[in-house]
């Protein structure tokens, strides 16, 4: 895992600079989320806001380094069965807590891609009401 | 148009020449540019890019030369690039595409991604092998260049880069991209040790458009 930590710090700080980023989750004073276990011991969290899915789309897939970690997570990560990444809108302003992305990702899992749960190959459009916006994952 | 029809317009010697320069830049080409290019009058250029718009081979944008703007600032020119949509004919029908769909799923799932890995290493290898084989004396950037060009990856030299202006996995990478641009990267990193080459290096490096990576000058490589 020493190669995954190390990118913790500079991954992050891209993400804090990268077009569209508007709010991730961490564990307290740390650099990330990697403490947080709300799904076990073995299962790392992360979650973030931002203001559209192109966005977060170029961030997590067209950022160099961050594509770069996307590469090597079978270095440092087991595959899951399961889905394990799931995207949602949240009104302007909304901070996602954990419950709610966990409820979330447990809808996906439970029907499938859906305007209150999607993913990146499926994703749904916004509500068409005042005051929303931003995709969490 | 059919699939069948949109391919057979490219089944003219000019007017192929005309289309792959056009492909080949990234950003709008004038009539008068991709005539020159050709080696042929605008007028008959004008004419073959018409029949390539026709087709949705090319797409036509208008734009000022030189941001200017206003009344008095001069006919905006046509400019052609190459249209975003895919075309595909394979006779008797073949579909690899379902495939190479399902394998990915299966790789992304079952975390094989470091043999899919390795196998594109070895297979980008052979390949450099074949190239360096077959013209031993080449510079080392020609050699690769060329050896992309084949491979369909459209390359550009930016600097002392190479960058890389199409991706030949483009809808299979969009659904699983660190899965196939780690493929990608990997079949670069082959190619560029088994052809010899040092002195430049594969990394993941996207641009907006393009493929995701770029093939750099090993000695300005600076960590």
């Amino acid at each position: 895992m020493a190669g995954f930590m190390a990118g913790i710090i500079p991954v992050n700080a891209l993400a804090d600079t990268a077009p569209g980023f508007v709010w991730r989750l961490r564990d307290g004073d740390g650099p990330g989320a990697t403490a947080l276990r709300p799904c076990g011991p073995d299962v790392m969290v992360n979650m973030s806001v931002w203001e559209d899915l192109e966005s977060l789309r170029d961030f997590v897939y067209r950022n160099g380094p961050h594509l770069d970690f996307m590469r090597r997570r079978r270095s440092w990560f087991h595959p899951m069965a399961v889905p394990y990444l799931v995207l949602w809108w949240v009104p302007a302003g909304h901070i996602p807590g954990l419950d709610e992305a966990l409820s979330r990702l447990d809808m996906l899992r439970r029907e499938g891609p859906g305007s209150a749960a999607f993913t990146f190959r499926d994703p749904y459009p916004a509500p068409a009401v005042e005051g929303a916006g931003l995709p969490g994952s | 148009m059919t699939e069948i029809s949109v391919i057979a317009v490219l089944d003219d010697p000019v007017r192929r020449r005309l289309y792959d320069y056009v492909a080949a830049q990234g950003s709008g080409v004038s009539r008068t540019e991709a005539a020159a290019a050709a080696g042929i009058g605008r007028t008959l250029a004008a004419f073959h890019l018409d029949r390539l718009a026709e087709a949705g081979l090319v797409e036509v944008t208008f734009a000022r030369p030189g941001g200017r703007s206003g009344p008095g600032a001069g006919r905006p020119a046509k400019l052609y690039r190459r249209a975003v949509a895919e075309h595909e004919v394979s006779v008797p029908p073949r579909d690899y595409r379902a495939a190479a769909e399902l394998l990915a799923e299966v790789v992304d799932v079952t975390g094989a991604e470091p043999e899919l890995q390795r196998a594109a290493r070895s297979r980008g290898a052979a390949a450099g092998r074949a190239a360096r084989q077959r013209s031993p004396a080449l510079p080392d950037g020609d050699l690769v260049t060329g050896a992309l060009s084949a491979q369909g990856y459209q390359p550009y030299r930016d600097g002392g880069d190479v960058r890389l202006r199409n991706c030949p996995f483009h809808l299979l990478a969009d659904r699983h991209p660190p899965l196939i641009c780690g493929m990608n990267l990997a079949l670069l990193e082959g190619l560029l040790s088994g052809a010899a080459v040092t002195g430049l290096s594969a990394r993941l490096d996207p641009r907006p458009g393009e493929c995701c990576v770029v093939v750099e000058d090993s000695k300005n490589n600076v960590d």
